[in-house]
């Protein structure tokens, strides 16, 4: 009997997409990793605003997303990056114009064990932590004592080496020409890094806030040693005061027009922004949620 | 000189070429394409590999540095490195665990099974041990990182453990069923001949055993062990989940290590088709094909020289 539902409707289903295609208008927008959840649920609830619009949702990083773009394949690209001055090149050559649209905030989190007493640490300290030749390998080296943390070695968890979040963090916190020290747990998820640190006394990790959970606690970054230092949250990464956010953008070939534009307007508008919000992102404004 | 009857000399010509004519050459040519295929597909493959990674090893790689840097930082902005000395040190070292777990134990199950165990018991057993080998990799990797990291850090005081010890005891326990199934069917095939000629000669159960059915089947046993050994070398979620992935190289079982093939699957996904890492990630893939290629040649030499003597 549930075969036979499955089938009628599996049918049904398939029946309907010649009349779908025909009626609709499909939106292409691949990219990013990080914003790929946010884009399924713009996405979907975009539907609901206008039935006859389609917005397909492909994620496969920030790169991916780009190429997409200059290739002609998608009308949107989402990236947790800003467009490479190669890609730009590239861009001029093939005669697409990016036109880059910021539409919410990733602020990355310094995440340590819920035991850890550190209340705040500077970006200069985390360079020292985390870069290539750091002297800082201890707990004690900065002065703190971890219950539960044998040796007071420090476990360093990161990400693995392609993904927007690890090249931000580098540039971010290590500068332009360093990179990080060997030997830190190259982690395949945002998640992966929140769950390790729950369960690891010694670990320092990085990830996005919206990863954050009741089990770890979130350091207060400063961006000089001893200089006042910003908590991480939806607001401070909104108003630029929190000094390790990075934008999230969508790229579109030349401004918008027609259904891109109202499509991106709509993302913009008090509910697109509500959406980023609910999924741990900072919008780019305060908004009014119920 | 016999004189040959003239139809079976000129019997291509005297076919005749009805159904069955046709029916016979279409199923020769099916079973031929059936049995060449394993072969054209294994020469499609190494063409792919090397040609995806062939202009970056001719052009970029620096092999000094690809066999002896352990620094594997293949997107830095300002100076990339593509050794891979900790990935080779991370993949022999959890393999080497893996094969010190696995073989005492996948042996001793294995003559548990073939000449002790009887009826019920017996049956049970191979079912089991053929359930453990069903596991998906993805499942043991799981473990790894929820059960055994935490119990590596309270049994052993280390901070954290995602480790070799870690890794090497989970690709062990996949690599113990293969090995296990194996080596019992070499020693199943050891006829009962040999058993009984030796019990008549007043052997003991032992004896028999140790001297009588382990070398007859020395050959099928190392295949079995090999066999684990490329598992262990190939194995790829489990690994990358488990070892922590972190390029380091060991000093003991309690650090994190990585491994080549979990490399190449964190970082193939997302690597722009035809950049220099790209290239690199098929370079390690290249030597990985090599070194497995290597195992199963010293495997089948081996058994050939056992043959012979």
């Amino acid at each position: 009997m549930k075969k036979l539902v499955f089938t009628i409707l599996m049918a049904a289903g398939l029946s309907s997409i010649p009349f779908a295609a025909n009626a609709r208008v499909m939106l292409q927008n691949k990219g990013s990793d990080t914003l790929v959840n946010v884009a399924q649920a713009w996405a979907e609830e975009y539907q609901t605003v206008k039935p006859k619009i389609a917005v397909a949702v492909t994620g496969g990083g920030s790169g991916t997303g780009i190429a997409a773009l200059l290739n002609g394949a998608v009308d949107i690209a989402n990236a947790s990056r800003k467009i490479k001055s190669k890609e730009l090149k590239m861009a001029a050559k093939r005669g697409i114009k990016p036109v880059e649209h910021v539409v919410g905030y990733d602020a990355l989190a310094v995440y340590v064990h819920k035991n850890n007493p550190m209340k705040q640490i500077a970006i200069p300290t985390l360079a020292e932590i985390y870069g290539e030749d750091g002297a800082t390998t201890k707990w004690t080296d900065i002065n703190l004592k971890i219950p539960g943390c044998r040796g007071q070695q420090m476990v360093l968890i990161s990400r693995q080496n392609n993904s927007g979040t690890y090249a931000y963090f580098r540039k971010a916190v290590l500068g332009k020409k360093r990179d990080f020290k060997l030997g830190t747990r190259d982690l395949h998820g945002s998640k992966d890094v929140v769950d390790l640190v729950e369960h690891t006394p010694c670990a320092i990790g990085y990830s996005g806030l919206a990863y954050a959970t009741d089990h770890v606690k979130m350091a207060c970054i400063a961006k000089t040693k001893g200089g006042p230092c910003v908590n991480p949250s939806v607001a401070s990464a909104s108003d630029n005061s929190y000094p390790i956010a990075r934008p999230l953008m969508m790229y579109t070939n030349g401004a918008p027009t027609g259904h891109v534009k109202d499509y991106l307007d709509w993302i913009m508008s008090d509910e697109g922004q509500c959406i980023i919000l609910k999924k741990g992102y900072a919008p780019i404004r305060a908004v009014n949620c119920k | 000189m016999k004189e040959q009857p003239l139809t079976i000399q000129n019997g291509e010509a005297d076919d005749q070429w009805d159904l069955a004519w046709f029916v016979d050459k279409a199923v020769q040519f099916i079973m031929f394409v059936g049995g060449i295929s394993a072969i054209v597909f294994i020469l499609s493959i190494i063409v792919f590999v090397v040609e995806q990674g062939f202009q970056f090893i001719y052009e970029t790689l620096d092999f000094a540095q690809f066999f002896t840097s352990p620094r594997w930082r293949p997107t830095s902005e300002w100076n990339p490195t593509y050794g891979i000395l900790a990935l080779m040190a991370g993949t022999a070292s959890i393999t080497g665990l893996a094969m010190l777990i696995a073989i005492p134990f996948s042996l001793g199950a294995a003559i548990y099974i073939a000449e002790f165990a009887q009826g019920r018991t017996r049956e049970t057993l191979k079912v089991m041990v053929e359930l453990l080998a069903a596991i998906p990799s993805v499942v043991w990797g799981f473990i790894g990182l929820s059960i055994m990291n935490k119990l590596i850090i309270d049994w052993f005081d280390v901070p954290v453990g995602l480790t070799v010890l870690n890794s090497g005891v989970i690709l062990g326990l996949m690599a113990a069923p293969i090995v296990t199934s194996i080596a019992e069917d070499a020693l199943k095939a050891v006829p009962d001949s040999y058993r009984e000629a030796a019990e008549a000669m007043g052997a003991s159960r032992w004896q028999i055993i140790f001297h009588v059915v382990l070398p007859a089947a020395r050959n099928g046993l190392l295949g079995a062990v090999l066999l684990g050994v490329g598992r262990g070398f190939g194995e790829t979620m489990a690994v990358l989940m488990a070892s922590g992935h972190a390029i380091n190289l060991p000093t003991s079982v309690f650090d994190s290590v990585r491994a080549l093939t979990a490399t190449i699957a964190a970082e193939l996904g997302e690597t722009a088709q035809g950049s220099d890492h790209y290239g690199a990630l098929f370079a390690i893939g290249i030597f990985l094909f090599i070194i497995t290629f290597a195992i199963n040649l010293l495997a089948d030499l081996v058994v050939r020289d056992v043959r012979k003597s």
